[in-house]
């Protein structure tokens, strides 16, 4: 069957199967940041934005993306530069495989919660597990980074 | 999940109608936990545009749609404002933003799972669920029924009353499901405390709200004992996260806790 969806600011058009999984069309098409990990919405790497939301694409139907707003980190890429700088200063990398995923939760708790304090920004990435850094450091950074430029 | 066919239902009559049509064809709701079985399914049937994922007050109820997501759940000031805002809280704890944005109520409910944080205090709060075929039917009878759900879920339907409430996950990680779970609701018509993740779904603690309900005055003597009830008439199992005797523990000292808050008194 054929799907419409905005990914990244373009329209594309997919041929995909009914019970496929976004994370596999997205890769498919060569968004390869969007990462597989546990495959169990468990572990955050695949998350993407739909409409500006956070959604696990390991789990979530291709076919309900139709007419929807797609982003993956390649669509924030200057912010996601600036999150990265921002770990990088506190020590909160290391694989960075996780880091595509908390990007986007990051832009999206941006662009919904106006000041987030550290409890919010806690609360918004339990879905993120990171087994390199502990979360100490990312949180900083993220705090570091919302600080700013919000 | 495998499935051939896709079916975005126009109605919930054509809903019915194509899960009728072939013993595996399945209904969709947020479709995580779906994903995670084994099953080949002819056509799977998705209610996204039947407008079920509303929360709608009337004066004396509140109506949750079976496809309004955690999140909706988590963030509806109405839902916060009944009972101390207990659902609310309970769903907040569940896993991360990304999964609350795409698991729904519905999908929550009909799996009858041990470990709900949804069911537990849905069953505090006495919570009707209102089906496409069956009609009106209570959540604790729904519990103790068995077997695979044939109807559609349209809505849970909780009262609008004022009310006490209390909630307690215990939990090893903020991303892990529940060792246990204990929702306490206290209304004009008496106390209501379910008891959850024992590992088996959760059920009311019968025994001690007789208890309290025949006391004359409740006080920290009365709940204590309610507590040692709830802990003593119920069935508590072990499993990977934890044993029969802890979980036991566990209902007792949450029991406790909730009675004293909804009562309004300290230790
Ligand atoms: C990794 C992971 C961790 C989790 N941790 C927790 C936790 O700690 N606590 C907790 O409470 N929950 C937890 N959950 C469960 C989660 O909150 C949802 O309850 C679960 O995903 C089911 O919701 P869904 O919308 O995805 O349902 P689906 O997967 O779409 O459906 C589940 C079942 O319900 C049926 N169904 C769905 N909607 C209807 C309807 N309207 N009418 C009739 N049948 C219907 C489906 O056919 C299917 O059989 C977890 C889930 C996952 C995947």
């Amino acid at each position: 069957m054929k799907i419409e969806m905005n990914i990244n600011g373009r329209k594309r058009i997919f041929d995909i199967r009914p019970d496929e999984l976004l994370a596999d069309t997205l890769r498919r098409h060569d968004y390869t940041s969007v990462r597989k990990g546990c495959d169990t919405t468990s572990c955050g790497v695949c998350t993407i934005l739909i409409d500006d939301e956070p959604v696990p694409s390991c789990a979530y139907l291709t076919v309900r993306a139709e007419g929807k707003k797609i982003t993956t980190v390649e669509g924030i890429a200057e912010e996601a530069e600036r999150l990265a700088g921002c770990f990088g200063d506190e020590g909160a990398d290391q694989c960075g495989f996780c880091n595509p995923g908390i990007a986007l939760s990051v832009h999206a708790l941006k662009l919904s919660a106006k000041a987030p304090t550290e409890e919010n920004i806690r609360h918004y990435l339990v879905g993120h597990l990171c087994r390199c850094s502990g979360y100490q450091s990312q949180v900083k950074a993220i705090r570091r980074y919302l600080g700013d430029t919000t | 999940m495998k499935f051939t066919n896709y079916h975005r239902a126009q109605s919930l009559e054509d809903a019915h109608k194509t899960l009728q049509k072939d013993k595996s064809n399945t209904i969709v709701g947020g479709g995580l936990w779906l994903k995670l079985s084994r099953r080949e399914v002819d056509t799977a049937v998705d209610l996204a545009g039947l407008d079920l994922d509303l929360i709608e007050t009337t004066d004396k109820t509140i109506r949750i749609g079976a496809m309004t997501t955690l999140t909706q759940i988590e963030e509806s000031d109405t839902l916060r404002q009944i009972a101390s805002g207990i659902l609310v809280e309970a769903v907040s704890e569940i896993m991360g933003r990304q999964l609350r944005n795409v698991a729904t109520l519905g999908g929550s409910i009909i799996g009858r799972y041990g470990f709900s944080d949804c069911i537990t205090p849905l069953l505090a709060l006495d919570a009707r669920l209102d089906f496409h075929e069956r009609g009106i039917v209570s959540l604790q009878d729904f519990l103790t029924e068995k077997g695979k759900v044939d109807d559609i879920l349209k809505a849970v339907v909780i009262d609008k009353t004022k009310a006490k409430g209390y909630f307690k996950k215990v939990k090893k990680t903020a991303h892990d499901f529940p060792i246990l779970n204990v929702a306490v609701v206290k209304s004009e018509d008496g106390t209501r405390i379910a008891i959850g993740s024992r590992p088996a779904v959760a059920t009311l603690a019968q025994a001690a709200m007789d208890h309290l309900a025949a006391a004359t005055t409740i006080d920290k003597k009365t709940i204590t004992q309610a507590a040692r009830i709830a802990k003593e008439s119920l069935k508590y199992s072990t499993n990977h996260r934890a044993g029969a005797e802890y979980r036991a523990h566990l209902a007792e000292v949450y029991t406790r806790r909730g009675l004293m808050e909804v009562n309004g008194l300290e230790d």
